[in-house]
């Protein structure tokens, strides 16, 4: 078991979300930062379905009843066990009575933190991920709080060398300041040239209206030349919607899982962690690239997290 | 017809087949759209077939399948997409008309509350489309002296089992979340359950009909 001792309510149980149930209204929901859930995953030995801490509130604190592996991923934050201090992007063994520390971050949004086994929370729709808009998954459908205490999974065998081991960062983390790739969506050609010029030029601000379900972001205004009404339809977290207002949202993890607004574009799936790390008054910009650069990002990711995968087992010795 | 339908791309791993004309929904193509729904399905790479509003997203892994395989079968399998014979299940859902905003809505349509009231609940309706909230139902039917311009600002907070009309359209709220639709009634049906395998209760091409369990001033 570990126990929460300092929390938020934003800070919940996820994993990769609930895949073929949006035609029943049940959004994906899942990490916010998939590749750093997943890298945290691979660190500690587990499934890629395993569910981990997705921490957005801080100061977090837990305590480990039992000695555990333990992964810490995503947002670069000061993190401590037991006073000793945990880099990024690591993992290392936990002791029975071990407090796991984690400050306000000094660059991202989340922070993962990943045990051997899991959070073993009880399995819903084919998921442990917390949907916090409706209230249901992950632990008790909300978010951690003082107290709370979560049973974690059978380990598997090994344990990591003293002082741990590191994941490189994944693919582009490094690359401050690089666009957002999009594929074009359905109302694309909707829009005047000056549009989609202003798009993909602008510097586009994160709003304070940043959560789970989606990105206001702050900028000119996107003018529709064909003003067209749109009947609801399924949509995807990465959406680039425009409201009348002009003002884009990208829909995120917790997206209702049909809209109506006029969509510009799709963040590509191997760029959305990047949201998921943004803060208000960070500033981005989009990028239109063709479906094969989607792909080959995809794959990029895919391979880097297979060597992180076949790199941990090298050290976890038995 | 051959240029009865668009595709785009809606991201990495999905694609948005639009068959609407104009801006209204038409009840015969939205037949054919579930009859190309279900024959997608167990399409190798596919994840989720969505069913909108004259529309159909599909969701696949691109790393699994080529995103050109799924756009032919789009087109395809719409050209050659015939109805289904078979009905939906029916439901009837009981409910106890009342609230502030069934005076509204009769005042804005020149109604009586009583017409409001008998006009929803004896038309017949069918689920178009299940989405945006867990389990809530776009319901094509509605009798066409009821529709209402949506609010301009949404209301927080619209309380699970709701009844309520917005533009053509009919719904009833499956959880408690912020809707820009009039409220017409409530209902204790239960729309939606993540405890069962098949969360949403009801399904694209079910029928609906709402029985008139009270009316509240």
């Amino acid at each position: 078991m570990i126990e929460i001792l300092s929390s938020g309510a934003l800070n919940t149980v996820q994993d990769r979300g609930r895949r073929g149930l949006l035609s029943s209204g049940v959004s994906r929901s899942g990490a916010m930062d998939i590749v750093a859930l997943d890298a945290a995953n691979a660190l500690v030995g587990n499934k890629p379905d395993a569910a981990a801490i997705e921490v957005a509130a801080f100061p977090f604190r837990l305590r480990f009843d039992v000695a555990a592996t333990l992964a810490v991923t995503g947002a670069l934050a000061e993190t401590r066990l037991s006073g000793r201090r945990v880099p990024p992007w690591w993992a290392i063994e936990a002791k029975a009575g071990d407090e796991l520390t984690i400050d306000p971050p000094t660059l991202g949004a989340r922070v993962y933190v990943a045990i051997g086994g899991g959070a073993d929370v009880p399995l819903l729709l084919g998921a442990r991920a917390t949907e916090l808009k409706s209230g249901y998954g992950g632990h008790e459908g909300r978010g951690l709080k003082r107290g709370d205490r979560l049973s974690v999974g059978l380990r598997r065998p090994g344990k990591l060398p003293d002082g741990g081991i590191g994941a490189p960062l994944p693919p582009r983390r490094r690359e401050a300041g690089r666009p957002l790739r999009v594929l074009p969506a359905a109302e694309w050609p909707d829009f005047s040239e000056e549009a989609r010029r202003l798009f993909v030029e602008t510097s586009w601000r994160v709003t304070a209206e940043a959560d789970r379900q989606g990105c206001r972001l702050d900028g000119p205004e996107l003018v529709r030349e064909q003003r067209r009404e749109l009947l609801s339809h399924g949509i995807v977290p990465g959406t680039v919607q425009v409201p009348p207002a002009g003002r884009p949202i990208v829909q995120l993890a917790e997206a209702n899982t049909c809209g109506g607004y006029p969509k510009i574009a799709t963040v590509i799936d191997a760029d959305l962690w990047w949201l998921g790390q943004a803060m208000p008054g960070d500033d981005l910009r989009f990028v239109v690239v063709e479906r094969s650069e989607a792909l080959e990002a995809l794959r990029e990711v895919a391979e880097w997290l297979d060597r992180l995968r076949g790199a941990a087992a090298l050290y976890r010795v038995s | 017809m051959v240029d009865d339908f668009t595709l785009s791309q809606a991201g990495t791993g999905a694609l948005l087949l639009d068959v609407a004309i104009g801006g209204a929904f038409d009840d015969a193509r939205q037949a054919r759209l579930l009859a190309l729904a279900a024959n997608l399905d167990g399409v190798e790479g596919v994840e989720d077939i969505v069913p909108g509003m004259n529309n159909l997203m599909v969701v696949f892994d691109p790393l699994l399948v080529d995103a050109g395989e799924i756009e032919r079968r789009l087109a395809q399998g719409w050209a050659g997409a015939v109805a289904a014979d078979e009905a939906g299940r029916e439901h009837e859902i009981a409910v106890v008309y009342g609230g502030a905003d069934l005076q509204e809505t009769a005042a804005h349509l020149g109604l009586a509350v009583a017409d409001v009231v008998e006009r929803h609940s004896t038309a017949v309706y069918k689920v178009a489309a299940i989405g945006a909230m867990p389990g809530f139902p776009y319901l094509s039917g509605l009798d066409s002296t009821l529709a209402m311009p949506r609010r301009a600002v949404p209301r927080q907070g619209v309380p699970k089992g709701a009844v309520i009309v917005g533009g053509g359209q009919a719904g009833i709220m499956p959880i408690t979340a912020p809707s820009g639709w009039h409220i017409l009634g409530h209902t204790d049906f239960v729309l939606f359950d993540p405890h069962r395998a098949a969360p949403a209760t009801l399904r694209p091409g079910d029928t609906v009909r709402f029985t008139v369990a009270g009316v509240k001033p």
